[in-house]
């Protein structure tokens, strides 16, 4: 059963990511993110992991795509024009991908099979997850508050028309 | 309950897979919106990796990062789509070649 649920949720995945990768238009690519997120947050529910399942929608797929397709219809962003692929990227490209992938393949199998996920039992209640935030890492988590602070103040800034911050200036 | 397991590996190929496809969309990619969002596929294949091993070890602390990637995902995608508003009110594209102030 869990099985089938990880084949299926992978699948969107793949063929999510793909689509990320064949579609010309932006909007579309973003939907396509968004479907590969929610599947994410599908294989973070197998994995026992309820939090990170429901920050993922919240967050990734909500308020970050959200923002990504709010910039996308602003500025109207139309279908990416046609380039001349390099040479280069093709020669070395396509044999350093194949070797990446056999690699990869070669290590993952051999390292890890046989390893079960045991699914169930597993730690990720909520409680447990805010006590090691709210303790363990408390000084990080503060750290991020700062970041985001600092983060929101950089949008706003760069985002403001120029005469804007050029009239402030000015006084 | 036979089926109740999946193996650590197939969760990493699929991270793997993630984090290639999101490489390669910030390889070949034009528009920079379509770039910026093959970045956040990485950290998405990148987060399941994360939970995958969590799981497999049974330590929580993975999902905390999970949690940390998450954050400073949403304030670089906050900063990063401002900055390409402004690229784009001052340059008029969103498309990569044409940006190349610095190119020599």
């Amino acid at each position: 059963m869990h099985l089938a649920l990880f084949l299926i949720f992978a699948a969107i995945c793949v063929a999510g990511a793909v689509n990320l990768l064949a579609q010309r238009h932006p909007i579309n690519s973003a939907l396509s993110l968004i479907a590969v997120m929610a599947a994410l947050a599908g294989e973070y529910l197998l994995l026992g992991a309820e939090f990170v399942a429901a920050i993922q929608v919240i967050v990734y797929a909500g308020a970050i795509m959200v923002l990504f397709v709010f910039v996308i219809m602003l500025l109207n962003a139309g279908e990416e024009e046609e380039t001349k692929g390099s040479r280069v990227a093709i020669v070395l490209g396509v044999p350093g991908l194949l070797t990446g992938a056999v690699l990869t393949a070669w290590v993952v199998v051999r390292y890890s099979a046989g390893e079960p996920v045991a699914l169930g039992a597993l730690p990720g209640h909520p409680v447990e997850i805010a006590q090691l935030l709210f303790h363990d890492f408390l000084l990080p988590f503060e750290v991020t508050s700062v970041l985001i602070l600092i983060a929101i103040m950089g949008a706003v800034v760069l985002a403001s028309k120029p005469e804007a911050t050029e009239r402030k200036a000015d006084r | 309950m036979i089926n109740s397991y999946v193996p650590l590996s197939y969760y990493l190929l699929l991270s793997a897979f993630l984090f290639a496809c999101g490489v390669l969309g910030f390889l070949i990619k034009r528009n920079i919106i379509t770039i910026f969002m093959s970045i956040e596929l990485m950290l998405n294949g990148v987060n399941l990796s994360f939970v995958a091993f969590a799981a497999h070890w049974h330590a929580l602390a993975g999902q905390i990062f999970v949690f940390f990637v998450m954050v400073v995902a949403a304030a670089e995608s906050a900063v990063g789509l401002a900055i390409i508003i402004s690229v784009f009110r001052t340059r008029e594209t969103l498309n990569v070649d044409q940006v190349n102030l610095l190119k020599l």
